[in-house]
Protein backbone atom coordinates (compact mmCIF):
# COMPACT_ATOMS: atom_id res chain seq x y z
CA UNK A 1 0.00 0.00 0.00
CA UNK A 2 2.74 2.40 1.17
CA UNK A 3 5.02 1.12 -1.81
CA UNK A 4 1.87 1.96 -4.16
CA UNK A 5 1.38 5.48 -3.16
CA UNK A 6 5.04 6.35 -3.24
CA UNK A 7 5.25 4.89 -7.27
CA UNK A 8 1.77 7.04 -7.44
CA UNK A 9 3.40 10.01 -5.97
CA UNK A 10 6.32 9.66 -8.23
CA UNK A 11 4.77 9.06 -11.43
CA UNK A 12 2.49 12.24 -10.64
CA UNK A 13 5.59 14.75 -9.71
CA UNK A 14 7.34 12.92 -12.80
CA UNK A 15 4.82 14.22 -15.62
CA UNK A 16 4.33 17.21 -13.91
CA UNK A 17 7.60 17.59 -14.29
CA UNK A 18 7.29 17.09 -17.86
CA UNK A 19 4.76 19.81 -18.15
CA UNK A 20 6.44 22.06 -16.51
CA UNK A 21 9.57 21.88 -18.62
CA UNK A 22 7.54 22.78 -21.72
CA UNK A 23 6.02 25.79 -20.37
CA UNK A 24 9.75 26.53 -18.62
CA UNK A 25 11.27 25.99 -22.55
CA UNK A 26 8.40 28.37 -24.10
CA UNK A 27 9.10 31.06 -21.42
CA UNK A 28 13.13 30.47 -21.70
CA UNK A 29 12.94 31.16 -25.40
CA UNK A 30 10.74 33.93 -25.07
CA UNK A 31 13.24 35.42 -22.59
CA UNK A 32 16.18 34.83 -24.31
CA UNK A 33 14.44 36.46 -27.49
CA UNK A 34 13.41 39.76 -25.91
CA UNK A 35 16.61 39.93 -23.38
CA UNK A 36 18.66 39.79 -26.93
CA UNK A 37 16.42 42.07 -28.39
CA UNK A 38 16.81 44.87 -25.80
CA UNK A 39 20.31 45.24 -25.99
CA UNK A 40 19.52 45.87 -29.65
CA UNK A 41 17.66 49.05 -28.97
CA UNK A 42 20.21 50.51 -26.90
CA UNK A 43 21.97 51.25 -30.15
CA UNK A 44 18.97 51.23 -32.74
CA UNK A 45 15.78 53.28 -31.85
CA UNK A 46 12.71 51.33 -32.10
CA UNK A 47 11.64 53.89 -34.57
CA UNK A 48 14.24 53.60 -37.13
CA UNK A 49 13.80 50.04 -36.54
CA UNK A 50 10.43 49.73 -37.44
CA UNK A 51 9.78 53.01 -39.52
CA UNK A 52 12.55 52.57 -42.17
CA UNK A 53 12.53 49.98 -44.52
CA UNK A 54 15.92 49.72 -45.25
CA UNK A 55 18.20 46.82 -43.69
CA UNK A 56 21.68 47.47 -44.63
CA UNK A 57 23.49 46.22 -40.88
CA UNK A 58 27.00 45.50 -42.50
CA UNK A 59 27.26 48.90 -44.83
CA UNK A 60 30.58 50.70 -44.08
CA UNK A 61 30.01 53.75 -42.06
CA UNK A 62 26.80 54.30 -41.36
CA UNK A 63 24.90 50.42 -40.56
CA UNK A 64 20.83 50.66 -40.80
CA UNK A 65 18.62 48.48 -39.28
CA UNK A 66 14.51 48.65 -40.72
CA UNK A 67 12.31 46.12 -40.67
CA UNK A 68 9.99 47.73 -43.00
CA UNK A 69 10.72 45.67 -46.17
CA UNK A 70 10.94 42.16 -44.55
CA UNK A 71 7.96 42.96 -42.46
CA UNK A 72 5.82 43.48 -45.42
CA UNK A 73 7.45 40.37 -47.35
CA UNK A 74 6.45 38.46 -44.83
CA UNK A 75 2.19 39.50 -44.65
CA UNK A 76 2.36 39.47 -48.69
CA UNK A 77 3.74 35.97 -48.70
CA UNK A 78 1.43 34.26 -45.90
CA UNK A 79 -1.48 36.57 -47.42
CA UNK A 80 -1.20 35.39 -50.27
CA UNK A 81 -0.62 31.84 -49.19
CA UNK A 82 -3.60 31.51 -47.19
CA UNK A 83 -5.57 32.96 -50.07
CA UNK A 84 -4.37 30.27 -51.80
CA UNK A 85 -5.07 27.47 -48.68
CA UNK A 86 -8.07 28.41 -46.73
CA UNK A 87 -10.88 27.91 -50.01
CA UNK A 88 -8.63 25.11 -50.90
CA UNK A 89 -8.41 23.26 -47.34
CA UNK A 90 -11.94 23.82 -46.38
CA UNK A 91 -13.07 22.78 -49.75
CA UNK A 92 -11.57 19.97 -49.53
CA UNK A 93 -12.05 19.30 -45.69
CA UNK A 94 -15.62 19.70 -46.65
CA UNK A 95 -15.48 16.94 -49.38
CA UNK A 96 -13.61 14.19 -46.76
CA UNK A 97 -16.34 14.62 -44.23
CA UNK A 98 -19.64 15.50 -46.35
CA UNK A 99 -19.52 13.75 -49.85
CA UNK A 100 -16.25 11.46 -50.36
CA UNK A 101 -17.16 7.96 -49.91
CA UNK A 102 -15.37 6.05 -47.06
CA UNK A 103 -12.80 4.03 -49.67
CA UNK A 104 -12.22 7.09 -51.54
CA UNK A 105 -11.42 9.12 -48.05
CA UNK A 106 -8.96 6.22 -46.57
CA UNK A 107 -6.92 7.10 -49.74
CA UNK A 108 -6.60 11.05 -49.78
CA UNK A 109 -6.31 11.26 -45.70
CA UNK A 110 -2.98 9.68 -45.06
CA UNK A 111 -2.03 11.35 -48.72
CA UNK A 112 -3.02 14.91 -47.15
CA UNK A 113 -0.89 13.71 -43.91
CA UNK A 114 2.06 12.71 -45.99
CA UNK A 115 1.72 15.65 -47.47
CA UNK A 116 3.16 16.93 -44.40
CA UNK A 117 6.02 15.07 -44.09
CA UNK A 118 7.48 16.50 -46.91
CA UNK A 119 10.84 18.53 -45.79
CA UNK A 120 10.23 22.24 -46.14
CA UNK A 121 14.28 21.55 -47.86
CA UNK A 122 12.29 19.58 -50.64
CA UNK A 123 9.14 21.86 -50.78
CA UNK A 124 11.93 24.45 -51.68
CA UNK A 125 13.34 22.82 -54.35
CA UNK A 126 9.70 21.97 -56.03
CA UNK A 127 10.15 25.96 -55.79
CA UNK A 128 12.93 26.23 -57.69
CA UNK A 129 12.69 23.71 -60.58
CA UNK A 130 9.00 23.74 -61.18
CA UNK A 131 7.23 26.61 -59.81
CA UNK A 132 9.66 29.71 -60.67
CA UNK A 133 9.91 28.29 -64.39
CA UNK A 134 6.17 27.84 -64.73
CA UNK A 135 5.44 30.68 -63.00
CA UNK A 136 8.12 33.05 -65.44
CA UNK A 137 7.04 31.13 -68.56
CA UNK A 138 3.07 32.37 -67.77
CA UNK A 139 3.74 35.50 -66.32
CA UNK A 140 6.86 36.65 -68.93
CA UNK A 141 8.81 37.43 -66.15
CA UNK A 142 12.39 37.12 -66.33
CA UNK A 143 12.83 34.94 -63.08
CA UNK A 144 10.01 33.39 -61.17
CA UNK A 145 11.64 33.33 -57.88
CA UNK A 146 9.41 35.58 -55.93
CA UNK A 147 6.38 36.46 -53.53
CA UNK A 148 4.25 34.13 -55.67
CA UNK A 149 6.27 31.23 -55.36
CA UNK A 150 6.71 31.50 -51.72
CA UNK A 151 2.69 31.86 -51.29
CA UNK A 152 2.45 28.95 -53.37
CA UNK A 153 4.58 26.61 -51.65
CA UNK A 154 3.78 28.18 -48.08
CA UNK A 155 0.02 27.10 -49.38
CA UNK A 156 0.89 23.35 -50.24
CA UNK A 157 2.59 23.56 -46.75
CA UNK A 158 -0.42 24.71 -44.81
CA UNK A 159 -2.85 22.53 -46.26
CA UNK A 160 -2.35 19.34 -44.37
CA UNK A 161 -3.15 21.57 -41.09
CA UNK A 162 -5.86 23.47 -42.40
CA UNK A 163 -7.51 20.50 -43.66
CA UNK A 164 -6.57 18.37 -40.60
CA UNK A 165 -8.61 20.68 -38.33
CA UNK A 166 -11.45 21.57 -40.53
CA UNK A 167 -12.63 18.20 -41.39
CA UNK A 168 -12.41 17.46 -37.62
CA UNK A 169 -14.69 20.80 -36.88
CA UNK A 170 -17.32 20.33 -39.66
CA UNK A 171 -17.14 16.00 -38.38
CA UNK A 172 -18.38 17.73 -35.24
CA UNK A 173 -21.12 19.31 -36.60
CA UNK A 174 -24.44 17.55 -35.25
CA UNK A 175 -26.32 15.19 -37.66
CA UNK A 176 -29.00 16.67 -36.84
CA UNK A 177 -28.78 19.90 -37.72
CA UNK A 178 -27.82 18.36 -41.09
CA UNK A 179 -31.00 16.27 -41.06
CA UNK A 180 -33.18 19.69 -39.90
CA UNK A 181 -31.78 21.16 -43.14
CA UNK A 182 -32.28 18.41 -45.35
CA UNK A 183 -35.75 17.83 -44.04
CA UNK A 184 -37.08 21.05 -45.53
CA UNK A 185 -35.74 20.40 -48.47
CA UNK A 186 -32.62 21.66 -48.69
CA UNK A 187 -30.50 19.89 -51.05
CA UNK A 188 -26.02 18.50 -49.49
CA UNK A 189 -24.77 21.91 -51.25
CA UNK A 190 -27.05 24.51 -49.43
CA UNK A 191 -26.72 22.08 -46.53
CA UNK A 192 -22.97 22.16 -46.45
CA UNK A 193 -23.14 25.82 -47.02
CA UNK A 194 -26.11 27.73 -45.07
CA UNK A 195 -25.83 25.39 -42.44
CA UNK A 196 -22.88 23.27 -41.90
CA UNK A 197 -20.13 25.27 -42.33
CA UNK A 198 -21.72 28.10 -40.25
CA UNK A 199 -22.14 25.78 -36.90
CA UNK A 200 -18.72 25.09 -37.53
CA UNK A 201 -16.92 28.68 -37.86
CA UNK A 202 -14.77 28.57 -34.86
CA UNK A 203 -13.64 25.58 -35.93
CA UNK A 204 -12.82 26.57 -39.84
CA UNK A 205 -11.17 29.68 -37.84
CA UNK A 206 -9.06 28.17 -35.66
CA UNK A 207 -8.07 25.66 -38.86
CA UNK A 208 -7.42 29.15 -40.65
CA UNK A 209 -5.04 31.02 -37.74
CA UNK A 210 -3.30 27.31 -36.99
CA UNK A 211 -2.41 27.63 -40.83
CA UNK A 212 -1.21 31.26 -40.82
CA UNK A 213 1.17 30.24 -38.09
CA UNK A 214 2.64 26.99 -39.87
CA UNK A 215 3.01 29.78 -43.17
CA UNK A 216 4.52 32.92 -41.24
CA UNK A 217 7.21 30.90 -39.10
CA UNK A 218 8.49 28.85 -42.41
CA UNK A 219 12.07 29.67 -43.28
CA UNK A 220 13.81 27.25 -45.76
CA UNK A 221 11.11 27.11 -48.34
CA UNK A 222 10.65 30.96 -48.63
CA UNK A 223 14.64 31.38 -48.31
CA UNK A 224 15.15 29.24 -51.48
CA UNK A 225 12.06 30.03 -53.50
CA UNK A 226 11.20 33.93 -52.96
CA UNK A 227 14.48 35.47 -54.70
CA UNK A 228 15.82 36.82 -51.50
CA UNK A 229 16.05 40.37 -52.41
CA UNK A 230 15.85 42.67 -49.36
CA UNK A 231 13.86 45.52 -51.13
CA UNK A 232 10.30 46.90 -50.47
CA UNK A 233 7.91 44.74 -52.78
CA UNK A 234 5.66 46.27 -55.37
CA UNK A 235 3.44 42.82 -55.65
CA UNK A 236 3.15 39.25 -56.05
CA UNK A 237 5.61 39.33 -58.76
CA UNK A 238 8.64 41.02 -56.30
CA UNK A 239 11.59 38.79 -55.00
CA UNK A 240 11.03 39.17 -51.05
CA UNK A 241 12.93 38.53 -48.29
CA UNK A 242 10.88 37.60 -45.41
CA UNK A 243 12.15 37.62 -41.81
CA UNK A 244 12.57 34.16 -41.08
CA UNK A 245 14.86 33.88 -44.41
CA UNK A 246 16.79 36.87 -42.79
CA UNK A 247 17.80 35.66 -39.76
CA UNK A 248 18.45 32.15 -41.09
CA UNK A 249 20.85 33.67 -43.71
CA UNK A 250 22.70 36.09 -41.58
CA UNK A 251 22.85 34.65 -38.52
CA UNK A 252 25.67 31.98 -39.66
CA UNK A 253 28.16 35.27 -40.78
CA UNK A 254 27.46 37.83 -38.11
CA UNK A 255 29.99 38.48 -35.65
CA UNK A 256 28.88 37.58 -31.82
CA UNK A 257 27.84 40.51 -29.73
CA UNK A 258 27.59 42.58 -32.54
CA UNK A 259 24.35 45.20 -32.71
CA UNK A 260 23.67 43.08 -36.12
CA UNK A 261 23.73 39.74 -33.74
CA UNK A 262 21.39 41.55 -31.27
CA UNK A 263 19.09 42.69 -34.24
CA UNK A 264 18.47 38.88 -35.77
CA UNK A 265 17.42 38.57 -31.87
CA UNK A 266 14.66 41.83 -32.80
CA UNK A 267 13.42 40.20 -35.54
CA UNK A 268 13.19 36.88 -33.89
CA UNK A 269 11.22 38.71 -31.15
CA UNK A 270 9.08 40.31 -33.90
CA UNK A 271 7.83 37.59 -35.42
CA UNK A 272 7.07 35.43 -31.80
CA UNK A 273 5.21 38.40 -31.29
CA UNK A 274 3.24 38.30 -34.53
CA UNK A 275 2.61 34.68 -34.15
CA UNK A 276 1.21 35.46 -30.22
CA UNK A 277 -1.18 37.96 -31.76
CA UNK A 278 -2.43 35.36 -34.51
CA UNK A 279 -2.61 32.53 -31.73
CA UNK A 280 -4.44 34.88 -29.05
CA UNK A 281 -6.72 36.22 -31.93
CA UNK A 282 -7.46 33.08 -33.30
CA UNK A 283 -8.86 31.94 -29.18
CA UNK A 284 -11.08 35.16 -29.00
CA UNK A 285 -13.03 34.84 -32.49
CA UNK A 286 -13.35 31.23 -31.29
CA UNK A 287 -14.01 31.47 -28.10
CA UNK A 288 -17.01 34.17 -29.07
CA UNK A 289 -18.66 31.52 -31.62
CA UNK A 290 -18.22 28.89 -28.90
CA UNK A 291 -21.06 31.25 -26.99
CA UNK A 292 -22.72 32.53 -29.45
CA UNK A 293 -23.48 28.80 -30.88
CA UNK A 294 -25.07 27.21 -27.29
CA UNK B 1 -61.53 6.17 -43.61
CA UNK B 2 -62.10 8.96 -45.85
CA UNK B 3 -59.90 11.07 -48.04
CA UNK B 4 -56.93 9.05 -47.52
CA UNK B 5 -53.75 11.28 -47.65
CA UNK B 6 -50.51 8.72 -47.57
CA UNK B 7 -51.04 4.80 -48.45
CA UNK B 8 -48.25 2.87 -47.52
CA UNK B 9 -48.96 -0.86 -49.87
CA UNK B 10 -46.50 -4.30 -48.85
CA UNK B 11 -43.57 -1.75 -47.85
CA UNK B 12 -40.48 -3.63 -46.61
CA UNK B 13 -36.92 -2.21 -45.55
CA UNK B 14 -33.95 -3.40 -44.83
CA UNK B 15 -30.77 -1.93 -43.12
CA UNK B 16 -28.20 -4.33 -45.11
CA UNK B 17 -29.20 -8.02 -44.04
CA UNK B 18 -31.31 -6.85 -41.10
CA UNK B 19 -35.28 -6.73 -42.08
CA UNK B 20 -36.67 -4.14 -40.06
CA UNK B 21 -39.94 -3.24 -41.68
CA UNK B 22 -42.26 -5.81 -42.51
CA UNK B 23 -45.07 -6.24 -45.29
CA UNK B 24 -46.65 -2.49 -44.25
CA UNK B 25 -49.83 -2.22 -45.03
CA UNK B 26 -51.46 1.21 -43.49
CA UNK B 27 -53.36 4.18 -44.61
CA UNK B 28 -53.19 7.72 -43.20
CA UNK B 29 -56.72 10.02 -43.49
CA UNK B 30 -56.17 13.49 -43.89
CA UNK B 31 -56.23 16.14 -41.44
CA UNK B 32 -55.92 13.17 -38.63
CA UNK B 33 -53.31 13.05 -36.13
CA UNK B 34 -51.92 9.32 -36.20
CA UNK B 35 -49.79 8.19 -33.52
CA UNK B 36 -47.23 5.60 -34.12
CA UNK B 37 -46.76 3.40 -30.67
CA UNK B 38 -44.93 0.49 -29.81
CA UNK B 39 -41.45 -1.00 -27.75
CA UNK B 40 -38.39 0.93 -28.44
CA UNK B 41 -37.26 -1.18 -31.78
CA UNK B 42 -40.13 -1.82 -33.19
CA UNK B 43 -39.63 0.55 -36.31
CA UNK B 44 -42.07 2.91 -35.57
CA UNK B 45 -39.33 5.68 -36.12
CA UNK B 46 -37.73 3.62 -38.89
CA UNK B 47 -41.79 3.29 -40.89
CA UNK B 48 -41.90 7.53 -39.82
CA UNK B 49 -38.51 8.33 -41.75
CA UNK B 50 -39.33 6.71 -44.66
CA UNK B 51 -42.15 8.94 -45.42
CA UNK B 52 -39.97 12.10 -46.36
CA UNK B 53 -37.09 9.79 -47.41
CA UNK B 54 -34.80 10.25 -44.74
CA UNK B 55 -33.44 7.20 -44.95
CA UNK B 56 -31.41 8.25 -48.50
CA UNK B 57 -28.49 9.70 -46.28
CA UNK B 58 -28.12 5.69 -45.24
CA UNK B 59 -26.47 3.97 -47.93
CA UNK B 60 -27.86 0.62 -46.69
CA UNK B 61 -31.35 1.28 -46.40
CA UNK B 62 -33.45 -0.65 -49.33
CA UNK B 63 -37.11 0.18 -49.32
CA UNK B 64 -39.26 -2.21 -51.28
CA UNK B 65 -43.26 -1.24 -51.53
CA UNK B 66 -45.04 1.45 -52.33
CA UNK B 67 -45.85 4.37 -50.40
CA UNK B 68 -48.35 7.11 -51.82
CA UNK B 69 -48.71 10.75 -50.93
CA UNK B 70 -52.01 11.28 -52.96
CA UNK B 71 -50.60 10.06 -56.35
CA UNK B 72 -47.02 11.21 -55.88
CA UNK B 73 -45.17 8.11 -55.51
CA UNK B 74 -42.81 8.51 -52.48
CA UNK B 75 -40.46 5.45 -53.01
CA UNK B 76 -39.92 5.84 -56.69
CA UNK B 77 -35.80 6.68 -57.77
CA UNK B 78 -37.76 9.68 -60.33
CA UNK B 79 -39.76 11.12 -58.10
CA UNK B 80 -37.76 14.22 -56.84
CA UNK B 81 -36.62 13.78 -52.61
CA UNK B 82 -36.09 17.83 -52.57
CA UNK B 83 -40.15 17.83 -53.58
CA UNK B 84 -41.40 15.31 -51.15
CA UNK B 85 -39.66 17.09 -48.15
CA UNK B 86 -41.55 20.15 -48.88
CA UNK B 87 -44.48 18.45 -48.97
CA UNK B 88 -43.63 16.07 -45.88
CA UNK B 89 -42.01 18.20 -43.21
CA UNK B 90 -40.64 16.77 -40.14
CA UNK B 91 -40.02 17.59 -36.37
CA UNK B 92 -36.83 15.38 -34.29
CA UNK B 93 -37.07 13.74 -31.15
CA UNK B 94 -34.52 16.60 -29.53
CA UNK B 95 -35.28 19.91 -30.74
CA UNK B 96 -32.76 21.01 -33.37
CA UNK B 97 -32.67 24.52 -34.34
CA UNK B 98 -30.10 25.66 -36.87
CA UNK B 99 -27.71 27.87 -34.53
CA UNK B 100 -28.78 31.03 -36.28
CA UNK B 101 -31.27 33.63 -35.52
CA UNK B 102 -34.99 32.83 -34.01
CA UNK B 103 -36.20 34.59 -37.62
CA UNK B 104 -33.52 33.21 -39.99
CA UNK B 105 -34.55 29.67 -38.39
CA UNK B 106 -38.01 30.38 -39.35
CA UNK B 107 -36.92 31.67 -42.97
CA UNK B 108 -34.75 29.12 -43.76
CA UNK B 109 -37.08 26.73 -45.79
CA UNK B 110 -38.48 29.71 -47.48
CA UNK B 111 -34.64 31.11 -49.05
CA UNK B 112 -34.32 28.07 -50.10
CA UNK B 113 -36.42 28.38 -52.82
CA UNK B 114 -34.96 31.76 -53.41
CA UNK B 115 -38.73 33.10 -54.53
CA UNK B 116 -39.98 35.14 -52.09
CA UNK B 117 -39.34 38.62 -51.40
CA UNK B 118 -38.00 39.77 -47.83
CA UNK B 119 -41.30 41.76 -47.42
CA UNK B 120 -43.15 38.21 -47.78
CA UNK B 121 -40.38 35.81 -45.79
CA UNK B 122 -41.09 38.32 -42.99
CA UNK B 123 -45.13 38.01 -42.65
CA UNK B 124 -44.78 34.10 -43.20
CA UNK B 125 -42.04 34.10 -40.53
CA UNK B 126 -44.56 35.87 -38.29
CA UNK B 127 -47.42 34.17 -39.14
CA UNK B 128 -45.95 30.54 -39.14
CA UNK B 129 -44.49 31.94 -35.04
CA UNK B 130 -47.92 32.76 -34.23
CA UNK B 131 -49.40 29.30 -34.96
CA UNK B 132 -46.82 27.96 -33.34
CA UNK B 133 -47.63 29.81 -30.15
CA UNK B 134 -44.16 30.77 -29.64
CA UNK B 135 -45.16 34.72 -31.21
CA UNK B 136 -45.81 36.14 -27.67
CA UNK B 137 -42.19 34.59 -26.29
CA UNK B 138 -39.95 35.66 -28.90
CA UNK B 139 -41.48 38.83 -31.35
CA UNK B 140 -39.35 41.38 -29.29
CA UNK B 141 -36.16 39.23 -29.36
CA UNK B 142 -36.33 37.54 -32.96
CA UNK B 143 -32.20 38.24 -33.66
CA UNK B 144 -31.59 36.31 -30.52
CA UNK B 145 -29.93 33.44 -31.50
CA UNK B 146 -32.38 29.92 -31.21
CA UNK B 147 -29.97 28.09 -29.02
CA UNK B 148 -30.61 30.43 -26.29
CA UNK B 149 -34.32 29.68 -26.11
CA UNK B 150 -36.06 26.57 -23.70
CA UNK B 151 -35.98 23.15 -25.44
CA UNK B 152 -39.83 23.67 -25.13
CA UNK B 153 -39.59 26.72 -27.15
CA UNK B 154 -36.83 25.21 -29.61
CA UNK B 155 -39.24 22.68 -30.24
CA UNK B 156 -41.95 24.87 -31.26
CA UNK B 157 -39.47 26.92 -33.18
CA UNK B 158 -38.96 23.71 -35.27
CA UNK B 159 -42.93 23.64 -35.87
CA UNK B 160 -42.86 27.26 -36.40
CA UNK B 161 -39.65 26.31 -38.98
CA UNK B 162 -41.72 23.12 -40.68
CA UNK B 163 -44.75 24.23 -41.45
CA UNK B 164 -43.16 27.86 -43.08
CA UNK B 165 -42.74 25.73 -46.06
CA UNK B 166 -46.45 24.80 -46.18
CA UNK B 167 -46.39 21.34 -46.27
CA UNK B 168 -49.32 18.99 -46.54
CA UNK B 169 -48.05 16.49 -43.75
CA UNK B 170 -45.66 16.92 -40.29
CA UNK B 171 -44.05 13.95 -39.38
CA UNK B 172 -43.29 14.34 -35.55
CA UNK B 173 -40.47 11.98 -34.00
CA UNK B 174 -41.08 11.78 -30.23
CA UNK B 175 -41.21 15.67 -30.34
CA UNK B 176 -41.73 15.55 -26.71
CA UNK B 177 -39.17 13.37 -25.38
CA UNK B 178 -36.88 15.83 -23.91
CA UNK B 179 -39.71 18.14 -22.77
CA UNK B 180 -41.20 18.92 -19.74
CA UNK B 181 -44.83 18.38 -18.79
CA UNK B 182 -45.89 21.62 -19.27
CA UNK B 183 -43.94 22.39 -22.76
CA UNK B 184 -45.07 19.28 -23.78
CA UNK B 185 -49.20 20.02 -22.92
CA UNK B 186 -48.39 23.52 -25.20
CA UNK B 187 -47.03 21.17 -28.14
CA UNK B 188 -50.06 18.74 -27.66
CA UNK B 189 -52.29 21.76 -27.97
CA UNK B 190 -50.74 23.08 -31.17
CA UNK B 191 -50.49 19.64 -32.87
CA UNK B 192 -54.69 19.68 -32.16
CA UNK B 193 -54.79 23.30 -33.86
CA UNK B 194 -52.63 22.06 -36.83
CA UNK B 195 -54.57 18.92 -37.93
CA UNK B 196 -56.89 21.17 -39.35
CA UNK B 197 -54.54 22.39 -42.00
CA UNK B 198 -51.99 19.24 -42.15
CA UNK B 199 -51.71 15.75 -41.91
CA UNK B 200 -50.25 14.68 -38.91
CA UNK B 201 -48.57 11.71 -38.09
CA UNK B 202 -46.72 11.17 -34.40
CA UNK B 203 -44.30 8.31 -33.29
CA UNK B 204 -44.71 8.55 -29.63
CA UNK B 205 -43.67 6.70 -26.28
CA UNK B 206 -46.19 8.27 -24.16
CA UNK B 207 -49.43 6.30 -24.28
CA UNK B 208 -51.47 8.87 -22.67
CA UNK B 209 -50.24 11.09 -25.19
CA UNK B 210 -51.74 9.25 -28.31
CA UNK B 211 -55.34 9.01 -26.55
CA UNK B 212 -54.64 13.20 -25.72
CA UNK B 213 -54.13 13.58 -29.35
CA UNK B 214 -54.26 11.15 -31.48
CA UNK B 215 -57.74 9.90 -33.75
CA UNK B 216 -56.44 6.75 -34.98
CA UNK B 217 -53.55 4.89 -33.57
CA UNK B 218 -51.26 2.05 -35.01
CA UNK B 219 -49.69 -0.37 -32.83
CA UNK B 220 -46.14 -2.07 -33.60
CA UNK B 221 -44.38 -5.10 -33.00
CA UNK B 222 -41.11 -6.34 -34.41
CA UNK B 223 -41.35 -4.34 -37.51
CA UNK B 224 -45.08 -5.42 -38.50
CA UNK B 225 -48.02 -2.93 -37.74
CA UNK B 226 -50.27 -5.54 -35.26
CA UNK B 227 -53.53 -3.22 -35.45
CA UNK B 228 -54.60 0.00 -36.46
CA UNK B 229 -57.88 1.82 -35.53
CA UNK B 230 -59.51 4.54 -34.04
CA UNK B 231 -57.05 5.38 -30.85
CA UNK B 232 -60.53 4.90 -28.76
CA UNK B 233 -60.69 1.76 -29.63
CA UNK B 234 -56.87 0.93 -29.87
CA UNK B 235 -56.53 1.53 -26.08
CA UNK B 236 -60.02 0.45 -24.78
CA UNK B 237 -61.02 -2.83 -26.94
CA UNK B 238 -57.98 -3.73 -28.71
CA UNK B 239 -58.33 -7.06 -30.67
CA UNK B 240 -55.19 -8.28 -30.15
CA UNK B 241 -53.43 -9.95 -27.56
CA UNK B 242 -50.31 -8.02 -28.00
CA UNK B 243 -51.79 -4.90 -28.15
CA UNK B 244 -53.75 -5.04 -25.23
CA UNK B 245 -50.87 -6.45 -23.61
CA UNK B 246 -48.95 -3.36 -24.45
CA UNK B 247 -51.15 -0.70 -23.73
CA UNK B 248 -51.86 -2.71 -20.55
CA UNK B 249 -48.10 -1.63 -19.38
CA UNK B 250 -47.35 -5.63 -19.58
CA UNK B 251 -44.38 -5.02 -21.70
CA UNK B 252 -42.42 -2.26 -23.45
Amino acid sequence: MKRRTFWDRFYHRLFALAAGLCVLVLLGIFGMLLFNGFRFFESVSLWSFLGSSNWNPSAWGKATYGIGAMLWSTLLVSLGAMVLAVPLGIGTAAYLSEVAPGRVRDWIKPAIELLAAVPSVVVGFIGIVVIAPIISWIFGLSNGLNALNGSILLAVMALPTIISVAEEAIRSVPNTYKEGAYALGANSWTTLITVTLPACTSGLIAATMLGMGRVIGETMTVLMATGNANAMPHGFFDPVRTITATVAIEMGEVPYGTTHFYGLYALGAILFIITLIINLLAEGIAAKFRKQGR
Amino acid sequence: MENIKIAIRDFNLHFGSKHVLKNINIEFPANKIVALIGPSGCGKSTLLRSLNRMHDLSPDARLEGDILLEDLPLLHPRTDVVAIRRKVGMVFQRPNPFPKSIYENVAFGLRLTGTHTEADIRTRVESCLQQSYIWEETKDELQKSALQLSGGQQQRLCIARAIAVEPEVILLDEPCSALDPISTAKIEDLLLELKNRYTIVIVTHNMQQAQRVADFTAFMYLGEVIEYGPTDQIFNQPQQMLTRNYVEGHFG
